[in-house]
């Protein structure tokens, strides 16, 4: 389910430059949205499906909110193709060993 | 200086006991026979999965109606030794021509037996699809069906 919303919140690509931002570590809400095409009340819309989606956490520092890149997001992708390639790998070896058991056999 | 958001690629390696031309064989022109049938671009019921063997041959599905539909193509055509495909499967397991993700595929001989070593990159250029991502949210065949079927082969049912 978490990386479903990974998926959706990173397909816009300005909560993509949001998140982006965190790439060097954790932020305000204010020096994020600096330089940003957008106002900051949607940066912190973006913020906040971001976090929804499992992919950024904040905390509070005095007044301000502080975000940071959550990695369990991302890593919810990464462990899906990971499962994948463990289960269809499997199924390919078991393939290409029973064609050479029974050429062997033949021999 | 722009920084994009990378995942460290998918790596998968295992041991066959057989030949190395062997393994090459059964994963590329013998991929039919071990692909999971539930995991398709199709819509009719799955059937084959085919390689064509050289640099920029199609890989394809073709369903048990005939139907055909794409997934990728072959970037790199070196027999036994190597092989790089292009997979161009979004999050909703549609085929889309603009998305590159590489899967490369080594097999390195071990005496009698085959290493097989897979990596899976660039898989966060997936996250870039637009509308088929935000659909697949809530799709039946999209990531929530995938991951059930899953559950289903790795309980063994």
């Amino acid at each position: 389910m978490a990386y479903q919303n990974a998926f959706a919140a990173l397909s816009d690509p300005t909560r993509r430059a949001v998140f982006e931002r965190l790439i060097d570590g954790s932020q305000p809400v204010g020096r994020i949205a600096r330089g940003m095409p957008v106002s900051r009340p949607a940066v912190s819309q973006h913020l906040k499906v971001l976090k929804e989606a499992g992919l950024v956490t904040d905390r509070a520092e005095g007044t301000r909110r502080v975000y940071s890149i959550d990695p369990r997001g991302l890593g919810a992708l990464r462990r899906y193709l990971d499962q994948f390639w463990e289960n269809t790998l499997e199924a390919f070896a078991a393939e290409v060993e029973k064609d050479a058991a029974r050429e062997e056999a033949k021999e | 200086m722009t920084k994009t958001i990378t995942l460290a690629p998918v790596r998968k390696s295992l041991t066959v006991k057989a030949p190395q031309a062997k393994a090459f064989e059964v994963f590329t022109t013998g991929m039919s026979r071990w692909w999971p049938a539930t995991h398709t671009t199709l819509k009719a019921p799955f059937k084959e999965s085919i390689v064509e063997p050289r640099e920029g041959g199609r890989w394809y599905h073709v369903g048990t109606d005939g139907s055909t539909s794409e997934t990728g193509h072959v970037r790199v055509w070196d027999p036994p030794r190597r092989l790089v495909l292009v997979w161009r499967l979004n999050a909703k397991w549609e085929y889309e021509p603009d998305l590159d993700t590489e899967v490369e595929v080594r097999f390195v001989p071990d005496g009698a037996a085959t290493k097989v070593e897979l990596e899976h990159r660039y898989i966060e250029r997936m996250g870039e699809s637009g509308e088929t991502a935000r659909s697949a949210v809530d799709s039946p065949n999209g990531w929530s069906g995938i991951l059930e079927e899953f559950r289903k082969l790795v309980d063994g049912v």
